[in-house]
């Protein structure tokens, strides 16, 4: 592992009791107490390593060679969070090139891409270097996200990029992007959640509401089983239950699944909540309702809402617990 | 999750030396210097702030008898805004409904009393439907499910089981009912609502009080299949619990799997039976294990003792 920051290359690794910069320096061993219990058998270039760390930290030094020597800490577990900080402190003592600094982070990043300290970093260090950062860290987490569509550090980074440093124009193509190439992705569809309230160039929910529909029920309708695009539905109209029940879209997207699947869990969930909002249903979703009670002669209620949370017992066991419970809710 | 081990940590040192005060006393300034002007936590000095931070403080202050408004201040509206359109909680504001998150969210709005800033019902419609055809929990919409969900999932619904009053108690829509744990002895406001002002809450008496009251409603997710998923594909033929098949065990599964497992075994208890039936457990009865209290993670005989020790002066 290299000793020095941003440096590349396949020198050997000098331990640093043998670096003549760090000759001077006494290491501090950890204070384990006097009887220490299950003591950590720690390999000896990771002991020495943080004897000396714990030194320069202990006497408050803001130097290059601590900087150097929290790098070789870095690279031995990128997840003590007190070298970080300490990191941090010297980086702002020396007034340090920040971009060098962001090439480093992004180096333990890619190979520890669910690491908290490392994302966090990021973000100290992209607030500091202001919207020039916006693009390389949008490019940063389009990379990260290559590898792994969901990888929820990078979502969080990039929707604080977003909200903090900018770089809106291209994120909804993003989004379309992504979602062609898997429709099941459902950080795209949150993120998607947030362009459409959010952006300061799409105009927001209001303006955006109509498309947006007509974008998650052509969705809904390629993928019944998807669920993430149903819940995506239920959000375009989130406290606004009475335009959710008055969009004509919406009840007969439901129709229209459940004529195909009278099945579909999510087709029936969304239309017990439609009804329970005020959905008055047509004759043509009645008569598609009473079909499937056929199916199932044990239900005989009066109430369409109920006689559909008898059917979801039946068609979704593994949630009858919660379909039993929610029946209870349906009451005069 | 390092935190939360080093709260067991914390607890065990408590009781082996119990100058309690002082540990009390730096813990308290510590929490209020890591609290951010949003009303969140961040997770240590410099540290990153989320949901997960908040938890983590709010619990640890809770069962150590510290939580007070100064604390509490603004962490309640902060969770809140992290709740999503899908119904679950996220990490931070826009983010995604996650199940790790979520508890957290859950269980700290709990302890502060102050649940009813969340969507309750769309929080449990979520969280049902991250139980999959393998019977155990996902994590997040749409990815594969993962035996420490057991907890963070179950644990959740376990929760909202205490909250949400049974159908003959309420009215037509249901009410979570507000923990009432209003100090009425100034003589102050004396209706189960709290408001900020005008009472004095006992925070740390939010998770005792928490058990004494029995669940309303039955499990609102299918605790036998948990259960089938937790012994069947979870556990390691050589000990130890997993992620999933495929897996290697780890400390992390292993303790959040049984937690899980304890959830869903004590979860069918309503009203006023004291112990799980056999029909609510998988395989023989010898399986059950102790009861966890579901806001903390701690066998809840321990956390009573704790209680004990942290409330008296």
């Amino acid at each position: 592992m290299g000793s020095s920051s941003g440096e590349e290359g396949e020198e050997e690794w000098v331990p640093p009791s043998r670096r003549p910069e760090l000759a001077d320096v006494a290491p501090l061993p950890q204070a384990d107490g006097p009887c220490p219990v299950v003591s950590i058998a720690y390999r000896g270039d990771f002991h020495e390593v943080m004897d000396y760390f714990r030194a320069l930290y202990a006497a408050g030094e803001r130097s290059p060679r601590a900087l150097r020597l929290t790098a070789d800490a870095i690279h031995l577990n990128p997840g003590n969070y007190t070298v970080w900080h300490f990191r941090r402190v010297v980086l702002e003592a020396l007034d340090a090139d920040l971009l060098l600094e962001m090439h480093f982070v992004d180096q333990i990043a890619e190979s520890n891409p669910k690491n908290y300290q490392v994302w966090h970093h990021k973000r100290w260090l992209a607030e500091k270097i202001g919207p020039d950062a916006a693009n390389s860290e949008h490019d940063f987490t389009r990379k990260i996200l290559a590898m792994d569509a969901k990888n929820y550090h990078a979502w969080s980074h990039r929707q604080w990029v977003l909200q903090s440093l900018g770089g809106w124009e291209s994120e909804l193509q993003y989004c379309n992007q992504l979602l062609e190439e898997d429709v099941f992705n459902n950080s795209a569809w949150n993120q998607r959640y947030l362009l459409v309230t959010r952006s300061p160039i799409l105009g927001g929910l209001a303006a955006m509401r109509d498309s947006e529909v007509d974008y998650t029920v052509e969705a809904i309708m390629v993928n019944p089983q998807n669920e993430s695009p149903w819940r995506y539905l239920r959000g375009l109209y989130k406290d606004d239950n009475n335009l959710l029940v008055a969009d004509n879209r919406i009840s007969d997207a439901c129709l229209k699944v459940l004529n195909k699947d009278w099945t579909c869990v999510f087709a029936l969930s969304f239309l017990l909540d439609l009804l329970r909002m005020g959905l008055q249903p047509s004759d043509e979703l009645k008569g598609t309702i009473k079909a499937m009670e056929n199916s199932d002669p044990e239900t005989g209620h009066a109430d369409i809402a109920v006689i559909v949370c008898s059917i979801l017992q039946k068609c979704d066991p593994l949630r009858i617990n919660y379909w039993s419970w929610y029946q209870t809710t349906l009451s005069s | 999750m390092s935190a939360l081990g080093e709260r067991c940590h914390l607890y065990l040192c408590c009781f082996l030396n119990r100058s309690k005060l002082s540990i009390r006393d730096n813990l308290y300034k510590f929490m209020l210097l890591m609290k951010d002007k949003s009303g969140a936590f961040r997770m240590h000095d410099g540290g990153e702030i989320d949901v997960r931070a908040c938890y983590t403080a709010i619990s640890v202050a809770s069962l150590v008898n510290i939580l007070d408004d100064e604390l509490a201040k603004g962490v309640g509206n902060y969770i809140a805004s992290c709740q999503t359109y899908e119904g679950g909680i996220a990490g931070e504001p826009s983010a995604e409904a996650h199940g790790g998150y979520t508890f957290c969210g859950l269980a700290a709005m709990v302890l502060l009393n102050e649940v009813e800033k969340l969507d309750l019902p769309s929080l449990i419609g979520w969280v049902a439907f991250r139980q999959g055809v393998e019977c155990g929990f996902q994590g997040r919409t749409n990815k594969l499910v993962d035996g420490c969900y057991s907890f963070w999932q179950g644990a959740a619904i376990a929760l909202a089981q205490k909250l949400m009053a049974g159908s003959d108690e309420q009215s037509k829509q249901s009410q979570p009912s507000k923990l009432s744990s209003v100090d009425d002895s100034c003589g102050t406001s004396s209706s189960g609502l709290a408001s900020e002002k005008s009472s004095i809450v006992d925070y740390a008496k939010i998770g005792f009080d928490f058990m004494k009251q029995s669940n309303q409603i039955g499990p609102l997710f299918h605790n036998i299949a948990l259960q089938q998923y937790i012994l069947l594909c979870a556990q390691v033929p050589e000990g130890g619990l997993r992620d999933k098949p495929g897996k290697n065990r780890d400390h992390y599964h292993s303790c959040y799997c049984l937690s899980g497992l304890s959830v869903s075994q004590y979860s069918a208890m309503t009203g006023s039976v004291s112990c799980p039936l056999p029909q609510h457990m998988l395989g023989p009865y010898s399986n059950l294990l102790e009861q966890i209290h579901p806001l903390y993670n701690v066998v809840l005989e321990k956390y009573e003792e704790a209680y004990e020790f942290f409330s008296s002066e």
